[in-house]
């Protein structure tokens, strides 16, 4: 089975400014104020693949302290995507080379 | 002799209650906090642009809420607020930060660290798969984002916080398909006498189960949790648990909110060199302080959720105080009305605690039943079986033996999240109490971050 569609769902303050974020190249929408996180989360399943081959991860403590969500923009900029703002235009992407090399071994 | 230089970590209750109590003396302390805006995670302000009110935002504890965030902002001209600042190294009296990318050295005469309380894992089978969160991430996502964590979350594990969060979704009109609590009811029962220390809290939390069950949420209290279901690349389907009786139950959902109470961040602390004690209660180390805030270590002070658990209220008293000793330790003289009076308060907040303790234990007989295969680390993936066979195989009983054999707690939380049960299940392997497996010392970065900033930066 695949990726749910989108992991979070949005309860309120839906009425700010749309942003554009691309997903892994692909053109989606999030609003003014989201962390990347929240941005990615309403458009996607997941955030990253585990380097250490047991799937996918979307975050775990969102306040800084796991370390679970970090993904990287086109440039190859890490980001911690739960303290990390959205702002329009974000290229991220959710499949780091570091994670394949990884599950290669 | 100059303007004292104190530097406080943390911009919560406790923080920017230290704060303006030194800022009162005519002290221009030094503030640094991770985040973008003061409030702490406790009472975190929504980005700018969110409309919220307090009330629906903070619930009961709204007014203290908006008292906390007005008094900063009356503070902010007379402090030096560094936010997005992680102060990730401590050495004879300078503070390491890291703010947008540069480092920085920040000297002291006396440092106030309040930095706070994440919360308390025990893993599950399956509490590695997308879509299973913390508490407080649970809690973060919808009052700071207003988002819920999916579309249909059951919430497990035990601790006020399992029901306030939950009760928060149902206001807010999230799907919640259960709340599921490790802890039997009769234990709460037992711990009445020292929860009425607080009575207006003890309320309100019954209040939060009375909405709950008002709203028609499933409540079940004394389960077991068997395992969290789903599929490495679909994350979380469903959670299985069982109840008292031994009978299984299968609720089905998209997410997960786990937690356990709390656990304090106390690594700025461990690297400070204070010295720790073992809290039997709680099963966890903590920093030793005295009744005031200060630590083993001279010139340094704790306050908050970070060295105690009082919660908000308490981390307001204590950060106050430990201001206030740190200033009479400078010869600077204090109210002593004012000192007996936060020193009665902060006891009423320990009996208040003892009370959480007994209503809601850490279920650390749960972490000797795991599966061999469950996940303890969820950063680098080693399970319960490995864990066990670092203990009977290479003989590693104490924990950063064995943290140095398997890796468990040395991955990019830093043991954070996995530390505490790792102990647990070390020393039921190895035959021995908990506290004689030890705690995994904290090493700085306290937070990892690109060594080019160092690097570059001229820490030195």
């Amino acid at each position: 089975m695949n990726t749910p569609v989108r992991r979070f769902v949005r309860i309120s303050e839906i009425e700010r400014r749309e942003i554009r974020v691309w997903i892994d190249g692909r053109l989606t929408k999030a609003l003014e104020g989201d962390t990347l996180l929240v941005a990615l989360l309403s458009n996607t399943g997941h955030l990253r693949h585990s380097e250490f081959s047991d799937g996918v991860r979307s975050g775990f403590c969102l306040m800084g302290a796991c370390q679970d969500c970090w993904v990287r923009d086109e440039q190859g900029q890490r980001l911690r995507a739960c303290s990390t703002p959205a702002h329009e235009g974000m290229r991220i992407l959710t499949s780091a080379q570091e994670a394949e090399w990884a599950n290669l071994a | 002799m100059g303007q004292p230089r104190i530097v406080i970590v943390g911009a919560g209750p406790a923080g920017v209650r230290a704060a303006q109590a030194l800022v009162e003396r005519g002290i221009r302390p030094v503030l640094v906090d991770e985040s973008r805006r003061d409030g702490g995670q406790i009472y975190r302000r929504q980005p700018e642009g969110f409309r919220r009110p307090y009330t629906k935002l903070y619930g009961s504890e709204a007014n203290k809420a908006e008292a906390l965030h007005r008094s900063f902002e009356l503070l902010r001209d007379r402090i030096d607020w560094h936010a997005e600042t992680l102060a990730w190294n401590v050495e004879s009296n300078r503070l390491h930060v890291v703010q947008a990318g540069q480092a920085q050295v920040l000297p002291f005469d006396a440092l106030i660290v309040c930095s706070g309380a994440t919360d308390r894992l025990m893993p599950v089978p399956g509490w590695d798969l997308a879509g299973c969160y913390s508490m407080g991430a649970a809690q973060i996502s919808l009052k700071s984002q207003a988002c819920s964590i999916g579309q249909r979350v059951v919430f497990m594990g035990s601790g006020p916080l399992l029901y306030l969060v939950a009760s928060q979704y149902v206001a807010a009109g999230a799907q919640v398909e259960a709340v599921l609590d490790t802890s039997a009811s009769s234990l709460r029962v037992r711990a009445l006498p020292r929860l009425a220390a607080r009575p207006a809290v003890l309320l309100n939390g019954l209040k939060l189960v009375a909405s709950l069950r008002l709203a028609g949420v499933r409540l079940m209290t004394g389960i077991k949790p068997v395992e969290i279901t789903g599929s490495p690349r679909e994350g979380v389907t469903g959670i299985r648990v069982c109840d008292g009786r031994g009978r299984e139950h299968l609720f089905k959902c998209d997410a997960v909110a786990l937690g356990y109470h709390l656990r304090s961040e106390a690594q700025i602390a461990d690297i400070a060199k204070c010295e720790f004690h073992f809290d039997a209660g709680s099963r966890q180390w903590l920093p030793r302080i005295d009744e005031d805030g200060r630590s083993s270590v001279r010139g340094i002070y704790l306050a908050g959720d970070g060295v105690r658990l009082a919660g908000a209220d308490g981390a307001e008293a204590s950060g106050r105080l430990a201001a206030l000793a740190c200033m009479a330790d400078l010869n600077m003289s204090c109210s002593q009305p004012e000192v007996a009076e936060l020193r009665a308060k902060l006891r009423t907040m320990e009996r208040f605690r003892q009370g959480l303790l007994q209503a809601f234990p850490w279920p650390h007989q749960a972490a000797a039943e795991l599966p061999d295969n469950t996940v303890v680390c969820r950063c680098e993936v080693v399970t319960a079986g490995e864990l066990r066979t670092t203990v009977s195989e290479l003989g590693a009983s104490e924990i950063n033996r064995a943290k140095a054999l398997c890796r468990v707690g040395m991955g990019r939380c830093q043991g954070r999240y996995c530390g505490h049960a790792a102990a647990e299940i070390v020393a039921h392997a190895a035959k021995i109490p908990v506290e004689q497996v030890g705690r995994i010392r904290s090493q700085g970065p306290v937070k990892p971050f690109p060594i080019s900033t160092i690097a570059a930066g001229g820490a030195k």
